[in-house]
């Protein structure tokens, strides 16, 4: 990063307290996430009945939900999991996605075609249903979870990286790379990959608020994660039984959480896409 | 006629893609219908019976083929087919839908068009931040939130046990939905129930709507009132409400209409969400009580049908589209 990015993005902050608030809730839950387990003050598997349903107190800051559990606890530690299936299946789908993007703008043809099939096809789908039938055909685990929520982001990224790789076939440096005599592969992956990058990590930081959702709500209909797994989705289905009876604490601290970081990430990619795009700018 | 033609691929890709998901991914359907105790033999027999020791073409052909008598299996949990029970609940998802999506263009068109004339105002910083929460908002914590506030602490709204409360009855069966065979019937009493139970689920889900088409509205107005024709318009005299309702709105409108395929997109996945939170009786939560029961057929038929409706939702956009717009009738 150049110094006069940097001061871009000193720029870019300064001019838009929000950016800097984000990026400050951004530390925040990666220091959650990577310490959470160590700090939290109970085990948050550990049940304890004669405690159950206590709104919250000094003792226990979020309450406890039905079986005694510390919600605090169960939240913070949750933090890692949550982060973690969004970035995994973010990582997964700038892979899958941004290289059949490059491969379908640079080729064109009958890749190009291809690609746009697979594209369509996963659009002609409501994208949450889509994300439903797979992980409920491949089975309930982690990782299914975190290969639906890469699919269904598949066509955005293949979209995007297509239309910048289109942009560039023709420019001088791919020219001058063929001149000196890289093969295609060789040009696609070390002078065109390299130039569109910025655009799919502002995609792909745009596109993470809308996977810890969508993973969330896989798991409050039960799909993906197990209960007693600290999860969010999961949190906030157990607690669904105790509003109506007025327990707010069981399904409220987990929901904000997952609402604050959703809205947190969605804010920082607005963010980045200022400091890496500025055309692009709303 | 070429529309309709033209939305074929993509049916056929839906039903391929839902064939693939269900016969050819790990998870054998023969291994789960025999049971947990079923011997290896008897495992065999199904799988004979079930038709899925025969090439994948073949089995391919016999699917399509029960798709086209309509026969989507049987559901293990109601012991119904799956055709009748999607059709039975099929209104109730989509009056909520509907109605969702009412609420949301009701303020959203509005709010958009508002914030792209006064640029700067209230409104418009309303707008912005509208559209920055609405799409971080898990629609299943807000219908939660909903019914604490307005259930719970305020005691406006019943409980959210589904349509109706427990002592109105249906109204006589004309369109499935509740509120319009409620008012053909002359029924205020059921449907003033029936408007109580479904307020909070569609305001949730037009709250979650509200997002995309507030953002869509206000980008494309700002552009149309900043074409020359709206200046044309103004130097001849006419007045800014005329400009603005009919010139501007009018033309702005036509990205708005493209846009409703996505928020459909993300409607009928949040339906899913809703319907569970609000044990609203339509097809999202027949899918996830039969996900929880691990009955196959019945997801089976809830994706078919979901995606089939969300191929004619975006035909029936594109067809709207032309009729608004005479310059995509010739393209």
């Amino acid at each position: 990063m150049s110094s006069s990015t940097l001061r871009h993005a000193r720029h870019v902050v300064s001019e838009n307290p929000v950016t800097g608030i984000a990026l400050a809730l951004f530390t925040f839950f990666v220091l959650a996430a990577i310490l959470g387990p160590s700090l939290a003050p109970y085990d948050p598997l550990a049940s304890n009945t004669m405690r159950a349903l206590q709104p919250p107190s000094a003792q226990h800051w979020f309450g406890t939900d039905q079986i005694g559990r510390d919600i605090f606890s169960r939240v913070l530690v949750a933090t890692r999991l949550d982060l973690g299936i969004a970035a995994a299946s973010v990582a997964l789908v700038f892979a899958m996605g941004g290289f059949a993007g490059l491969a379908s703008g640079f080729f064109g043809g009958w890749v190009d075609q291809l690609v746009g099939r697979i594209a369509d096809t996963i659009m002609a789908f409501p994208l949450f249903v889509l994300a439903m039938a797979i992980v409920a055909a491949l089975g309930n685990t982690v990782p299914n979870i975190v290969l639906a929520t890469a699919i269904i982001n598949f066509p955005l990224y293949v979209r995007v990286a297509r239309a910048e790789t289109v942009q560039r076939r023709e420019a001088g440096f791919v020219d001058a790379a063929r001149i000196a005599g890289h093969r295609d592969i060789g040009v696609l992956l070390g002078q065109v990959a390299p130039n569109i990058m910025p655009i799919m990590v502002v995609q792909m930081s745009l596109t993470m608020g809308y996977a810890i959702l969508n993973a969330a709500g896989l798991s409050f209909i039960g799909l993906g994660v197990r209960a007693p797994t600290p999860e969010w989705g999961i949190m906030v289905a157990e607690g669904a039984a105790f509003i109506v009876s007025g327990e707010w604490w069981v399904a409220l601290f987990p929901g904000a959480t997952l609402m604050t970081a959703v809205f947190c990430f969605n804010l920082l990619g607005d963010g980045v896409r200022d400091i890496v795009d500025p055309r692009r700018r709303t | 006629m070429w529309r309709l033609a033209g939305s074929l691929p993509a049916l056929v890709a839906v039903i391929i893609v839902t064939f693939v998901l269900t016969r050819v991914l790990p998870g054998d359907t023969a291994t789960y219908f025999a049971g947990p105790t079923a011997s290896a033999e008897s495992i065999a027999q199904i799988r004979a019976a079930l038709g899925l020791d025969r090439p994948l073409p073949e089995q391919f052909w016999s699917y399509v083929q029960a798709l086209a008598r309509g026969d989507l299996g049987m559901s293990l949990t109601t012991g119904q087919p799956v055709l009748v029970d999607i059709m039975n609940r099929l209104p109730a998802s989509a009056e909520l839908t509907l109605f969702g999506l009412l609420i949301a263009m009701g303020i959203a068109i509005p709010l958009g068009v508002l914030a792209a004339v006064k640029q700067g105002s209230l409104a418009d910083h309303l707008c912005r931040v509208v559209v920055t929460a609405g799409v971080s908002l898990p629609v299943f914590f807000t219908g939660l939130l909903l019914v604490y506030v307005f259930y719970y602490l305020l005691g406006w709204s019943p409980a959210p046990v589904g349509r109706l409360d427990a002592f109105a009855s249906a109204p006589p069966f004309i369109t499935g939905f509740y509120l319009v065979d409620a008012a053909l019937a002359r029924d205020w009493e059921t449907w003033h129930s029936a408007l109580a139970q479904i307020i909070l689920p569609a305001c949730t889900l037009g709250l979650f709507a509200l997002a995309p088409i507030a953002r869509i509205t206000r980008a494309s107005m700002l552009a149309v009132l900043g074409a020359e024709f709206i200046r044309t318009a103004r130097a001849s005299g006419l007045s800014s409400r005329t400009i603005i309702l009919t010139y501007a709105l009018r033309n702005a409108l036509l990205p708005v209409v493209t846009t409703l395929g996505m928020v459909f997109s993300f409607l009928l996945g949040a339906n899913v969400l809703v319907e569970k939170v609000f044990a609203w009786p339509g097809i999202g939560s027949y899918a996830v009580e039969a996900l929880i029961a691990s009955d196959g057929a019945p997801v089976q038929g809830f994706v078919l049908t979901m995606a089939i409706l969300y191929v004619l939702l975006n035909l029936t956009i594109d067809l709207v589209n032309r009729a608004l717009d005479p310059r995509a009738r010739h393209s």
